[in-house]
């Protein structure tokens, strides 16, 4: 488990260096997006429309925030983690048209997204689920959000940040992912614990 | 506390009472679920999970110190209330908690979170059709007693129910419990609270692991000898499979498992089984007919 800051926009190189089990802290600009964005932004790749962040080397949140606005100027109250899983649907081809280099979530995400993060060079990284005051006092500030037409939980926020983490790497560019595999030795185990608990 | 004396009086002292709880339940952990959370912390050897649980316990510190919201799902809030026949305001209730809950929504903040599921459309504070969820029974006294749950979505979509043959009674329970923990993986937030219901109808299922995990707290233990040994042996063997904090490996998955049950129908048998995420956010209002109140958790 290395510890490694990153500051944004991050490189290819920079990417193959984490390997599954490091921790990482992003500084610079994150974007969140849950499902109606992403939904979205593939609308937007597939029509040739521009997206209104530019996501090249960038890094995605899966968060849908709880803000405040005071004197027309937003402020983040609470930035935890969504679940990544929902996202599953979209991702790869996210990762494959914008070069997006980093993404955050939660619970993990499978096989079409960790084979695209060793394709094009990306990492998923999770944060802690449901840390969300903890995840606010690294954000420094709004700088911009977009599509809030979608809601504010849905909306782009994009988020200046300062040592945003710890993130840990559970999908990196080398093929492995790490939530994938506990899951798959815990369904291992359950014929055994059945047995004691004198089911089978 | 508050003294009333007019209806008016007292219905804005329990509409602030509840907004009051609700601002308590977002930012503060119950104690219970703290000692919990910093047992498991010591308890755990791998160093991803150590540093897990790190993290969640800054976060609740951060979170009761800047008085702001643990997990930025606040969920779709949950009422239980027990309303004496002679509370003076019974006959308001449901009002009373609709525009409390709006109310809470802009002034804490909340997350708005309820969204129409044929429209998509957000009336933004948090109420709308049947929600918030509300659960009234009635009792003979001339006070209320409301448990606030706000419950984020993450574990609520875990939730199953399942009708298995009633003729393999407690082995299909067992097997429908490690199967559902298996199927949830990382996705309610572990370590979760379980909460298992079996019996009644389906509905009735759903309420009983649904109140088990939302309400009860760790620690407490079942009445019942059946459910109380079925409890110890469920937890510790959930605990074997090794999903632990966030799903990333550990010896901590569950920090409780709490079971209740129901007659049921000769030929069905329903278990239910529902996961609260380790941010399980809960508080209690007490409210006598005069308007003095106090709040727990």
């Amino acid at each position: 488990m290395t510890v490694f800051r990153i500051q944004t926009p991050v490189n290819e190189e920079d990417i193959r260096r984490l390997k599954a089990g490091d921790i990482l802290y992003v500084t610079g600009l994150i974007v969140t997006a849950r499902d109606a964005a992403h939904r979205r932004i593939i609308e937007y790749l597939k029509s040739g429309k521009p997206l209104p962040v530019d996501l090249k080397g960038g890094v995605i949140y899966h968060c849908g925030p709880v803000v405040k606005k005071t004197n027309s100027k937003w402020e983040v109250v609470a930035a935890g983690p969504t679940t990544s899983t929902r996202m599953e649907l979209y991702e790869a081809e996210v990762i494959e048209k914008t070069s997006v280099r980093i993404i955050i979530g939660k619970g993990g995400m499978g096989s079409k997204t960790a084979e695209a993060c060793r394709k094009y060079g990306a990492v998923y990284t999770t944060f802690t689920g449901g840390a969300g005051a903890l995840a606010a006092n690294a954000i420094e500030e709004v700088v911009t959000v977009e599509w809030l037409d979608l809601g504010i939980p849905e909306a782009l926020w994009v988020l200046k940040v300062r040592d945003f983490g710890p993130l840990l790497v559970a999908i990196d560019s080398h093929g492995r992912n790490l939530i994938q595999e506990v899951i798959e030795n815990a369904m291992k185990k359950r014929n055994d614990i059945l047995m004691k608990l004198g089911v089978m | 506390m508050t003294y009333s004396k007019s209806l008016e009086e007292l219905r804005n002292t329990l509409e602030n009472a509840i907004v009051e709880a609700l601002e308590k339940a977002v930012n503060d952990l119950p104690v219970d679920v703290i000692n919990a959370l910093k047992k498991a912390y010591e308890n755990e050897e791998s160093e991803i999970a150590k540093a897990q649980l790190k993290s969640i316990l800054d976060n609740v510190e951060i979170a009761s110190s800047k008085r702001r919201p643990i997990c930025q799902d606040t969920g779709l809030i949950n009422y239980y209330v027990r309303v004496g026949c002679r509370f003076p305001l019974i006959n308001k209730i449901e009002e009373i908690i609709v525009n409390a809950t709006k109310k809470a929504t802009l002034q804490i903040p909340l997350r708005p979170n309820t969204v129409n599921p044929l429209t998509g459309e957000n009336p933004g504070d948090n109420t709308g059709r049947y929600v918030p969820v509300t659960h009234i029974e009635l009792t003979e006294s001339d006070e209320i007693v409301i448990d606030i749950v706000p419950k984020g979505g993450g574990s609520e979509s875990m939730t199953i129910l399942k009708m298995p043959p009633p003729g393999r009674g407690l082995a299909a329970v067992k097997e429908i419990v490690i199967d559902a923990v298996l199927t949830a993986g990382a996705q309610p937030c572990p370590p979760t609270i379980l909460g298992v219901g079996i019996g009644g109808g389906a509905d009735t299922a759903v309420y009983l692991a649904k109140k088990q995990a939302n309400v009860r707290k760790i620690g407490s233990s079942n009445p019942d000898p059946v459910l109380d040994k079925l409890e110890k042996e469920l937890f510790n063997a959930i605990n074997e499979l090794g999903i632990g904090v966030m799903g990333l490996g550990g010896k901590t998955t569950v920090l409780a498992v709490h079971i209740d049950y129901a007659h049921r129908h000769p030929a069905a048998y329903p278990v239910a089984v529902a996961f609260q995420c380790w941010a399980a956010r809960r508080s209690t209002v007490y409210m006598d007919s005069k308007g003095y109140y106090r709040i727990t958790q």
